[in-house]
């Protein structure tokens, strides 16, 4: 068995990897390799598939995988056929050979090509193995995280060969790892070495039978415990990087959550901390943000992507507009009056929950995200961040910085601090004090909407979602201090981060629970937050 | 003397007044009046006037300190719902071994969650006057810590509007936790009786009526010798201007703390009331959502009266009885109208209307006597 695979691999040595110099021509060998298969002896079919690998016929690996889930099948007039769907009476077939749609066949007719649990195995590292050769580089990638653990004496020797040929840094590395895993198995202290520093989960497992002395027994050097030893050192140096891995995973996700929390408050930061108003129908702005996503995805069916870069100034629209219509419907009435507009925002809020509820459905909907943000990006085995994260935190950052540019470098930013700074002066100097009040509570209001967009991308899209934000929301502004963009930035990003790294050993809702308590402590100590405003623009 | 002052004014008497005829007649109509007879008023409809007179309560106790000392409570829910636990707690132990699961001290969500003894927390609890002395100490208790240290710092207006809301929050979250030993998401139920009687009894359901009518009463003159004294005149400068009152010499966080515990207890005592009469208590009182519409039931009343409070808990809850049975999807959709509506165009809520109505009438010599007007 040793030396067909050996062979095999001298004749893939000799002819370039991408090149398949053998054509479907020769049908009559690959119907000899087939037939070799329906035989009733296992060890027989072992060798058959051996036969099979070695041919390197193009459908090779197509007929392994239809061996292993039993498709390949036998019909009455000797042809060989692959089942497509066998659920029902007739079953779909198509020809092993040629691939070509044979129509159905009645089950009666077909016969399996019965294989055993020993079978099974040599079958998927024979798969995995063939794979190792194919040209597509994911497959290789695949079949060399497949191999890691599953090394046999029979794959070593071609493994090493293979580890020489590999064009992949990654894929080599992998393989090297796998031989090493096996090396280590039969007791080789060399082997500790190519395995320290990687995270991969199966590697560590192997290390820490080595360390626990298993496989000293049968060690080629004798019984000494030295394969132990290193085995515990390499296993100690992984572990410590791995808690390294796993603080910045922590981080990665407290600065996610956070960003989501600086994006849910920076728009509260403009309407309650710059001008004051208490909007407690802030969440369901964003919860309109959200909603605005997913019925863009309705419009644009198949395009997600499209439909999520469109829902980006739409949902600034639908929120500003709701929030116009909520500052000059009732807001404007209730000038000084901020226990009043608390409430009566608060009434908004619950009118535009039922609304939804009412309208679109009480059930939450799911927004899909598009292709270039799901997946993720592996830093290394135990670290892998996810892209919508990502981008969520990048689109956080870019709203943050695009007002803090408003505010700062615009006209409608000079207004507007001048109005809040002194309401009758700014007038008097000509500034339209109405007109600043709806445009900022429209800019905020976007800002929420923005969220809702950005927060459809991570969670489900409900009535309650703007709800669980909106204490959240109001606990940023307050800890970061009234009035200030960086602090919110600040409070948001650091909360976010508490919460995660207080999450493994407190449990998510307790750490809720600290982190409010915390909040609720620390404003006793700093009333106006970590930034309080100082000079003229701090209340007198 | 300060206590006996309220039953001076007319606006107390004429309360104290409607609130005992009405008080007697439900009694007579349900006790008199034969079953079936159409003026008959049956256990549930008492029960219901119960559940509404505790409320009741609650509204007064958070529209002393929302009225007369300014403070927006958006946490009063926790108060209420913190004595609805004490109460709950010594009705579970009145269960005895008739649970589910029949084990003599736990109660079931205990042994289901295999504990195999009582919390030291739930100690005391079988004996009602140790558990009747919880109801108004455990809200007392965290109304001063949390009053002590938001008062001390200065934390006024909106902001203490939302630590409070965040409180209750917090408190909602942690007593969804099992391991809170307060029965979890479920709450505590499965009541059996009270003082010896049987919850389920007309004559428990009567004597909790009237109990929670009894109540109301005391802690409505309770809240009108506060606000009469002196030191609810300190209160009502607080609320309209603080810094100058405290420029005047006075130590305004004292008087905020000492008002603040007191409406906290009497909003347990409320709760306490509240949960024998439907006979559950669970983490949902303490949303933020059940605290804001206590603030809509005052607001919708008129502030700063008192009997304001009394009238827009039982109107507003009114409603939601006859909505949420016609068509519930209707009711938050009404309830948000009734936000806004009654902070645009109703700032002083019925009472205002009432008031108004009445000093048109007898325009000259207008005493006062129905309360303070509110400048904010």
């Amino acid at each position: 068995m040793r030396s067909l695979l050996f062979l095999w691999l001298l004749v893939l040595l000799v002819m370039p990897l991408t090149v398949h110099a053998q054509t479907s021509a020769n049908d009559e060998a690959a119907i000899e390799l087939l037939e070799a298969l329906d035989v009733d002896s296992f060890p027989a079919k072992g060798e058959a598939i051996e036969a099979i690998v070695a041919s390197d016929h193009e459908r090779a690996r197509y007929w392994l995988q239809s061996l292993l889930d039993g498709r390949l099948q036998r019909a009455d007039d000797g042809r060989f056929v692959v089942v497509l769907d066998n659920t029902g009476r007739d079953w779909p077939v198509e020809d092993a050979l040629t691939g070509e749609a044979l129509g159905e066949m009645s089950r009666r007719d077909l016969d399996r090509i019965s294989i055993n649990n020993a079978l099974r195995n040599q079958l998927r590292s024979a798969i995995a193995v063939v794979d190792l050769y194919s040209p597509d580089l994911e497959l290789r990638r695949a079949s060399a995280e497949r191999l890691l653990g599953e090394v046999d004496a029979e794959l070593a020797e071609p493994l090493e060969a293979l580890i020489a040929e590999e064009g992949d840094r990654r894929v080599s590395r992998r393989l090297a790892q796998a031989l090493a895993i096996h090396r280590l198995e039969q007791g080789e202290v060399e082997a500790v070495a190519e395995l320290q520093g990687s995270l991969h989960p199966r590697v560590r497992v192997a290390l820490a039978r080595a360390a626990s002395g298993a496989f000293d027994s049968r060690a080629v050097t004798g019984d000494d415990p030295v394969v132990a030893d290193a085995a515990q050192a390499a296993l100690v140096s992984i572990e410590q990087n791995l808690r390294l891995n796993r603080m910045a995973e922590t981080l990665y996700f407290g600065l996610s959550l956070g960003s989501v929390l600086v994006l849910a408050a920076i728009g509260l930061a403009i309407t309650f901390g710059v001008m004051g108003v208490i909007n407690m129908a802030h969440g369901e702005l964003i919860m309109l943000g959200a909603y605005t996503t997913w019925m863009m995805q309705q419009l644009l069916p198949g395009q997600p992507g499209l439909a999520l870069v469109l829902s980006v100034p739409a949902g600034f629209l639908v929120a500003a507009l709701a929030g116009i219509a909520i500052e000059r419907g009732v807001i404007q009435f209730l000038k000084g009056r901020p226990l009043e507009t608390l409430l009566a925002t608060f009434g908004i809020s619950l009118i535009l929950q039922q609304l939804v509820r009412t309208v679109i459905s009480p059930q939450n909907r799911t927004v899909v995200s598009p292709e270039w943000m799901s997946g993720s990006i592996a830093i290394n085995d135990a670290l892998s961040l996810t892209l919508n994260r990502m981008v969520v935190i990048a689109f956080a950052l870019a709203v943050f910085a695009a007002l803090l540019l408003i505010m700062r470098r615009t006209r409608l930013g000079l207004e507007v601090r001048a109005v809040t700074q002194n309401r009758a002066m700014a007038r008097s100097m000509g500034i339209r004090a109405t007109r600043v009040d709806i445009l900022t509570f429209a800019l905020g209001s976007g800002v929420a909407g923005l969220a809702g967009v950005a927060l459809s991308q991570l969670t489900n899209v409900g009535p309650n979602l703007g709800q669980s934000y909106i204490i959240d929301s109001f606990m940023v502004v307050v800890f970061g201090g009234v009035g200030n963009l960086w602090g919110t930035l600040v409070a948001g990003l650091s909360l976010g981060v508490i919460n995660q790294i207080l999450e493994p050993w407190a449990g998510a809702v307790l750490a809720k629970i600290i982190v409010l308590v915390f909040i609720i402590l620390f404003i006793q100590k700093r009333p106006r937050g970590l930034f309080p405003q100082k000079g003229r623009a701090a209340e007198g | 003397m300060w206590l006996t002052r309220p039953f001076n004014e007319r606006a107390t008497l004429t309360f104290l007044g409607v609130l005992l005829a009405a008080m007697i007649l439900v009694t007579l109509l349900h006790v008199a009046v034969p079953q079936g007879h159409p003026l008959h008023v049956n256990a549930y409809t008492v029960n219901l006037f119960g559940k509404y007179l505790s409320y009741a309560l609650l509204a007064v106790a958070v529209d002393l300190v929302w009225g007369y000392l300014g403070i927006l409570s958006l946490g009063h829910g926790a108060f209420f719902a913190l004595g609805g636990y004490a109460m709950g707690m010594y009705l579970m132990r009145q269960i005895g071994d008739r649970g589910v699961y029949g084990h003599p001290e736990l109660p079931d969500f205990m042994v289901f969650l295999n504990w195999d003894s009582l919390p030291w927390y739930w100690a005391g609890f079988d004996m009602a006057w140790f558990a009747f002395l919880m109801v108004l100490l455990v809200p007392g208790a965290l109304a001063l810590v949390f009053g002590f240290l938001a008062f001390r710092s200065r934390v006024t207006g909106v902001y203490l509007s939302i630590i409070t809301q965040a409180l209750t929050f917090a408190l909602m979250l942690a007593f969804f936790r099992n391991e809170m030993g307060f029965g979890g998401s479920d709450g505590l139920t499965d009541f059996r009786e009270i003082l010896g009687f049987n919850l389920r009894s007309n004559e428990a359901r009567l004597g909790l009526f009237l109990a929670s009518g009894v109540a109301l009463a005391v802690g409505y003159v309770l809240c009108r010798a506060i606000v009469g004294s002196k030191l609810g005149r300190v209160c009502v400068a607080t609320r309209d201007a603080e810094a100058r009152t405290r420029f005047l010499g006075y130590r305004v966080e004292r008087f905020q703390l000492f008002v603040f515990v007191v409406s906290a207890m009497l909003a347990g005592l409320a709760g306490a009331l509240y949960v024998p009469q439907v006979g559950i208590i669970n983490p949902s009182e303490f949303s933020p959502l059940f605290s804001i519409e206590i603030v809509l039931w005052v607001a919708l009343g008129g502030r700063a009266t008192l009997y304001g409070a009394v009238i827009g808990a039982i109107l507003v809850n009114y409603a939601k009885t006859v909505f949420t049975g016609v068509m519930p999807d209707a009711w938050l959709f009404a309830l948000g109208a009734m936000f806004v509506l009654v902070t645009v165009f109703l700032p002083k809520g019925v009472a205002g209307l009432l008031a108004y109505r009445i000093k048109r009438r007898r325009r000259p010599d207008d005493d006062g006597a129905t309360g303070k007007e509110v400048s904010a």
